[in-house]
C-alpha cells in the first residue's frame, strides 16, 4: 500500500481551510440577522459542515479505511443517543402530567 | 543507544497494519472524549431549552469579537498542523519543525486571547462562585450558563495545553531527527487530537457566542 496516496494535498487543506474561514464568516454574519428560531438551526448546521471538513480531509477520515469510518462515526451515534434521549425524558415530562423539575 | 528501534513492533505484519491500529486506538480515545464533552453539550441542551431568554441574555455578556478572533486562530492552527503531517509524511524536518513551531505559536495565542476573556469576564463580575452578581431577571439561570461556560471552555482549554504540551514533545522529536518519513505515527496521532480539540471548539463557539446577537 502506497502511504503517500492516503494522505490530502497541501492545496486540498488550502481548499479546506479557506472553506472553514469562510463558513465561520458566515455563521458570524447569520448570527445578526433575525432569521426567527432558524439562527440556531443555521448556526449548527453551519458547525457541523465545518466539523464534517475537518474529519473528512484534516482528520484523513476521506481517505481511511471502513474501520476508521466506523470508530468516527460511533462517537456520534453514542451522542445523540444521549443527548436524544436525555431530551425525550425531561421535554415530555410535562405532557404526560408528571410534575415538572 | 543510537542504535535505530525496530520499525515495526513485532505484533504487527507490516507497516501499514501497525498504522492502523496506531490510528484505530486514537480514534477510540477521541470517541471516550466526544462521549466527554457530550455530557457538557447535553446539560448545556437542557438548560438552553428549559430558560431559553436566560441563555440569550448571558449570552449577550461575552466578547464576540475575541471569540470570533479566537476560532479563526484555532482553524488556522489546524491548517498548520495539517501541513505539519504532510511535511512528516514527506519526511521533510525543517518544515515538519517549523509547522509544529507554528502551531503551537496560535495555540498559545488562542489561550492569550481566552485569558483577556476571562480577565474581562471577572471584572463585569460574570465568574460564577467568585464574584457573580447581576441585576437581571433569571439571575440563577444567568449564572448557570456562566457555570457551563466556565466549565465547556475551561476545559477545551485544558485540552489546548495539553495539545501544546504534546506538539512541543514532537518539536523535541523531530530536532532529535528522531522522526523519519517512515515512522512518523506520533504526528499522525497528536494531529488527529488537535484537530478534535479544534473541532469541540467550532461547537462551543456558535452555542456559548451567537445565541442571540440580534439585538
Amino acid at each position: 500500500m502506497n502511504e503517500k496516496l492516503r494522505s490530502a494535498s497541501p492545496r486540498t487543506y488550502i481548499t479546506v481551510w479557506a472553506t472553514l474561514m469562510l463558513l465561520l464568516l458566515l455563521t458570524f454574519g447569520t448570527a445578526y440577522v433575525n432569521l426567527g428560531p432558524f439562527n440556531t438551526v443555521v448556526a449548527l448546521v453551519i458547525a457541523l459542515v465545518k466539523a464534517l471538513l475537518i474529519i473528512l480531509f484534516f482528520m484523513h477520515v476521506r481517505y481511511s479505511s471502513r474501520l476508521t469510518w466506523i470508530f468516527a462515526g460511533a462517537g456520534f451515534i453514542w451522542l445523540i443517543i444521549m443527548l436524544g434521549l436525555t431530551m425525550n425524558d425531561y421535554l415530555t415530562r410535562n405532557l404526560a402530567g408528571f410534575p415538572g423539575w | 543507544m543510537l542504535e535505530p528501534q525496530p520499525i515495526v513492533a513485532h505484533q504487527f505484519d507490516d507497516l501499514a497494519q501497525q498504522r492502523e491500529a496506531d490510528h484505530l486506538g486514537m480514534w477510540l480515545f477521541l470517541v471516550t472524549e466526544v462521549m466527554f464533552f457530550g455530557v457538557l453539550f447535553t446539560a448545556y441542551t437542557l438548560y438552553r431549552a428549559t430558560s431559553p431568554h436566560a441563555f440569550a441574555a448571558a449570552s449577550r455578556h461575552l466578547n464576540v469579537t475575541l471569540g470570533t478572533i479566537n476560532t479563526a486562530v484555532l482553524l488556522c492552527s489546524s491548517l498548520s498542523m495539517a501541513f505539519a503531517v504532510h511535511a512528516a509524511e514527506q519526511g521533510h524536518r525543517r518544515r515538519l519543525m517549523q509547522c509544529l513551531l507554528l502551531t503551537a505559536g496560535l495555540g498559545l495565542l488562542f489561550l492569550g486571547i481566552k485569558a483577556v476573556e476571562y480577565y474581562e469576564e471577572y471584572r463585569e463580575q460574570l465568574v460564577p462562585a467568585l464574584n457573580f452578581t447581576t441585576g437581571e431577571p433569571h439571575a440563577d439561570k444567568i449564572q448557570l450558563f456562566f457555570v457551563l461556560y466556565f466549565t465547556m471552555t475551561g476545559l477545551h482549554a485544558l485540552h489546548l495545553t495539553i495539545g501544546i504540551g504534546l506538539v512541543t514533545l514532537l518539536l523535541i522529536l523531530a530536532w532529535r531527527g528522531r522522526l523519519t518519513d517512515e515512522h512518523h505515527i506520533p504526528v499522525d496521532l497528536i494531529g488527529l487530537y488537535w484537530h478534535f480539540v479544534d473541532i469541540v471548539w467550532v461547537f462551543v463557539y456558535p452555542l456559548l457566542y451567537l445565541i442571540d446577537r440580534r439585538h
